[in-house]
């Protein structure tokens, strides 16, 4: 795909997030997808192409009254928005669509119009880790975090420091959930849910939505928004069976995903200004940075417990709190690109000063799935 | 009231070897005849290179602690927390998930690289399930 022919000009997210006892799913993907035509001057009607996740595009069309021409249903877990991105900039420069609506919302905490989750019985899944215990992504997304500890000599203090630097963003964050300040030892003395990983290294439940429109960058500029242009983008898919990943000590799908937004976006990674990787648990920071080639793995844990993506270090990561402090509905991709967008537009609470390139990288189920965007704000 | 029980499989026509195989006693992987990469979870066909020639084997049953959780809460139906969910790496080059018995559920017991062996356990008279612990000797 070629570098900047694609904008964002709209994103919000749910007027409220947390905890939002008054709305089901469908009226959070609403309210999202209100506030981004409100944000970018536009109707509804303006909206021709359409993609959704876990709902269905055709609820969701019907539902705000949307008749697309191009549609997308990309349901790989919480990367899915990532995926869509990508996928409606090409539909947008092939001119299959215009002006394209991405909507995510979830009623994670109160669970009002959500299905439950199931796993049927025939599945590999049922049949090949269902009978083991794994209930939920907690039991789920560390099993792999012990072999990548030993492999990669990373240590349970600088695990519990992701959780501690991350809770420094949020505190800068008024729509944050959490934002007291934590320590390791706050972290490592936390209720044990699934060990190695505690309750603070978990991300959080919560309810909560968000939404991005994206059109061509010729017509970015008559928007009432500064635009913010897709520069790379990748995406990948791995195995929905956290037991089959080919290793432990690095996720195939960030590896084949992370460095095809680098490639397409011709940038290397002393030019990113912004990071965010997506953090249901601790352990996916430390992942990412490797598997996007920003340092060895082995470095990551130690990179990140120095300090350096702390607020004024050298590579600002996650700074609107992460899925562990901010928000978490449970498919957190769509609050990564939230952040992102933010701080290309110059606005995000946090904001890191005159950054100019913000890399987003998103997993979906237990490394089942990867995408990356690259932003910048400069054409 | 019955006690909620444990996820219990259900075979397809693609993995019923495998679960006939755990109910004889055996551990069946399946092997590529054409390029011999030995493969799991089951399937009519080498997701290698391709090949429809595929055969089921014995397996040794052997293999090594490669990760683990001790999940403490939510714990699924059927077990008692804290338990470990391991992922045992068989000698013959496949990895799997089970859980480990015979051996205290903590980090002191459960080291990784272990060498672990393969234990049957019955749910009901179709469904056997894998189990691993600690190898002898």
């Amino acid at each position: 795909m070629r570098r900047n022919q694609v904008a964002v000009v709209g994103a919000a997210e749910t007027t409220e997030l947390g905890v939002i006892p008054n709305m089901s799913q469908i009226q959070l993907h609403a309210d999202a997808a209100l506030n981004a035509i409100a944000d970018a001057g536009l109707k509804l009607s303006d909206i021709d192409g359409f993609a959704t996740a876990v709902e269905t595009p055709q609820q969701m069309a019907h539902y705000l009254g949307i008749t697309p021409t191009w549609v997308d249903g990309t349901s790989v877990g919480g990367c899915s928005f990532m995926l869509h991105v990508r996928h409606a900039a090409a539909a947008i420069e092939a001119g299959l669509c215009k002006t394209v609506l991405i909507t995510h919302a979830e009623s994670g905490k109160s669970m009002i119009g959500k299905q439950p989750r199931f796993t049927a019985p025939d599945s590999l899944n049922g049949q090949f880790e269902s009978p083991f215990g794994v209930y939920g992504p907690p039991s789920m997304f560390p099993i792999p975090v012990l072999r990548f500890m030993k492999t990669h000599g990373i240590t349970h203090e600088q695990l519990a420091m992701v959780a501690v630097v991350q809770r420094e963003w949020a505190a800068k964050n008024p729509r944050a959930t959490m934002k007291d300040p934590i320590t390791v030892a706050d972290v490592l003395n936390s209720r044990m849910i699934a060990y190695p990983f505690r309750l603070l290294q978990c991300c959080l439940v919560t309810d909560g939505g968000g939404a991005l429109i994206l059109t061509s960058a010729d017509r970015a500029k008559d928007f009432p928004q500064k635009p913010v242009y897709i520069l790379g983008t990748g995406e990948s898919v791995e195995t929905p069976m956290v037991s089959q990943m080919k290793t432990f000590d690095s996720s195939r799908a960030f590896k084949v995903a992370g460095p095809l937004a680098f490639k397409e976006a011709g940038i290397t990674h002393k030019d990113v200004d912004h990071l965010m990787i997506y953090d249901a648990f601790a352990h996916l920071p430390l992942y990412g940075l490797g598997d996007l080639g920003f340092m060895p793995h082995e470095e990551t844990g130690k990179f990140i417990a120095d300090g350096n993506t702390r607020p004024g270090g050298k590579l600002p990561l996650n700074t609107n709190g992460g899925g562990l402090s901010y928000m978490h509905s449970g498919m957190y991709g769509m609050y990564a690109l939230q952040e992102s967008v933010r701080q290309m537009r110059g606005i995000a609470p946090a904001q890191v000063p005159n950054a100019k390139i913000s890399v987003c990288h998103g997993v979906g189920g237990m490394f089942a799935a990867s995408g990356t965007i690259i932003f910048t704000n400069e054409r | 009231m019955a006690e909620p029980a444990r996820a219990k499989p259900k075979p397809t026509p693609e993995t019923q070897h495998f679960w006939d195989g755990t109910k004889a006693g055996e551990l069946r992987l399946q092997r590529c005849d054409a390029c011999a990469n030995v493969y799991f979870p089951p399937r009519p066909f080498c997701p290698s290179c391709a090949s429809r020639k595929v055969s089921v084997f014995k397996a040794s049953g052997k293999g090594k602690l490669y990760s683990y959780v001790i999940n403490h809460r939510p714990a699924a139906p059927g077990f008692t927390p804290p338990y470990a969910i391991a992922i045992v790496e068989l000698d013959e080059g496949p990895r799997m998930m089970s859980n480990i018995i015979d051996c205290p559920q903590t980090p002191e017991a459960l080291e990784l690289d272990m060498p672990l062996e393969v234990a049957f356990e019955a749910l009901d008279d179709k469904i056997t399930l894998p189990l691993f612990r600690p190898a002898k000797g």
